[in-house]
């Protein structure tokens, strides 16, 4: 599965959203996520993908949840 | 063989309350943040009573429910990282207050692993043979650590106190026990930090406020302290809906939601109080035991199978599965 299917997959877990609301432009705060959600989903990205996320600064969109995972990955 | 059982349970909180509305007068924050974030909606804050006094009212409870008088304890244990004074400790004072002459005590510092492991400690004191009854408490006033200027943890703690009387028992009620301890993540978590001072030292910093990393302590919850509670229930051989409850400390309800989904057991089986005693450390385990022995979930009778979990700074995190 690719990066950001997976990752649009644990957002729409995660946060309980339709996997339409979850796309590369879509912001944290287009999602209504607070901190608390934040840490969740990276939480699990971290799981899903065996890294580690060591700041959630700078990852403010879908996208750069995605490219940061694809950097860590390659 | 001698074992240990909990036969009695109580709990004592400051009078005074103060709400989530009380807090946005005095720092920019709000009912709906606080709620939202954490499910707090108001705490106890102690207007005069000591660590002492919050612990020392529980005592005299177990006491008075077990119908015992205070010199048959054998020892009293006080869970806390928020004592009156080091010496003499906050279990010295409460075996002062009620008049356990023939008892030992200490403090145990293992923030909101203290009770548990305070509890597991007794468990062995007992099975040892060498003594019968102890009195467990973990009590805090939180409110003197906090700094509230500071209102990423200032909306969280409040102050309160619970314990239990354990007794010698010659039926086995503590079934599993599994605790554990991270000293290199220390700093995720911290409070009364005090440096060296003295003519012929070189000072180090002082801190006495608590201070903590939200996203690794909310990390660390959800993903090690759910581990070792699943390892733990099948390690047991048991199957996690055999537990009638988990307790879980109370910090924050979407960590509690979060966990009772990693660990696979159905949410009604996590009791929660933080919306109305805030993150009392130590107390909050004993609390909520003790209101769910009030409202008749728990009966005391040897009946139900529950999960004890604590975890916080140290980083520590124990859990226990008792009979009780």
């Amino acid at each position: 599965m690719a990066v950001f299917e997976k990752v649009q997959e644990i957002i729409v877990e995660e946060l309980g959203k339709e996997a339409e609301e979850v796309q590369l432009e879509t912001t944290f705060d287009d999602l209504d996520a607070d901190s608390l959600d934040v840490f969740q989903v990276i939480s699990e990205i971290e799981d899903a993908f065996d890294i580690q996320i060591e700041t959630e600064d700078g990852l403010n969109t879908v996208g750069d949840l995605v490219a940061y995972v694809e950097e860590k990955t390659k | 063989m001698v074992f240990s059982k909990i036969s009695q349970v109580a709990h004592y909180a400051p009078n005074q309350v103060v709400s989530n509305d009380d807090l946005a007068k005095i720092m920019d924050t709000s009912d709906d943040w606080i709620v939202s974030r954490t499910g707090i909606k108001q705490r106890h804050i102690s207007k005069t009573e000591s660590t002492s006094d919050l612990a020392g009212h529980v005592a005299l409870k177990l006491l008075e429910k077990a119908k015992l008088d205070a010199s048959e304890i054998d020892f009293i244990i006080v869970a806390t990282v928020t004592p009156d004074s080091m010496m003499p400790s906050t279990a010295a004072l409460v075996q002062a207050k009620i008049g356990a002459q023939n008892a030992f005590v200490f403090d145990l510092t293992a923030a909101c692993s203290g009770f548990i492991f305070a509890l597991a400690t007794a468990d062995k004191l007992i099975a040892s043979g060498l003594y019968r009854k102890g009195l467990i408490i973990g009590a805090e006033t939180f409110s003197k650590t906090v700094d509230w200027s500071d209102r990423s943890t200032a909306v969280l703690f409040g102050d309160g106190a619970g314990g239990v009387l354990l007794e010698a028992s010659d039926k086995k009620h503590f079934l599993a026990e599994s605790l554990n301890s991270d000293g290199s993540r220390g700093e995720g978590l911290t409070s009364g930090k005090i440096g060296l001072s003295s003519p012929f030292s070189e000072m180090t910093e002082s801190d006495p406020f608590v201070k903590m990393d939200g996203r690794a302590i909310f990390d660390f919850a959800i993903r090690d302290v759910s581990k070792s509670i699943k390892k733990l229930i099948a390690d047991l051989g048991i199957d996690a809906e055999e537990l009638d409850y988990l307790f879980l400390h109370q910090a924050n309800i979407r960590i509690l939601d979060k966990m009772a989904k990693k660990i696979g057991v159905s949410r009604e089986k996590f009791p929660a109080n933080m919306m109305h005693y805030g993150n009392t450390s130590a107390a909050s385990i004993p609390i909520l035991l003790s209101e769910s022995l009030d409202n008749g979930m728990i009966k005391l009778d040897g009946s139900q199978t529950i999960l004890l979990s604590g975890f916080g700074g140290g980083l520590t995190w124990g859990s226990l599965i008792v009979k009780i």
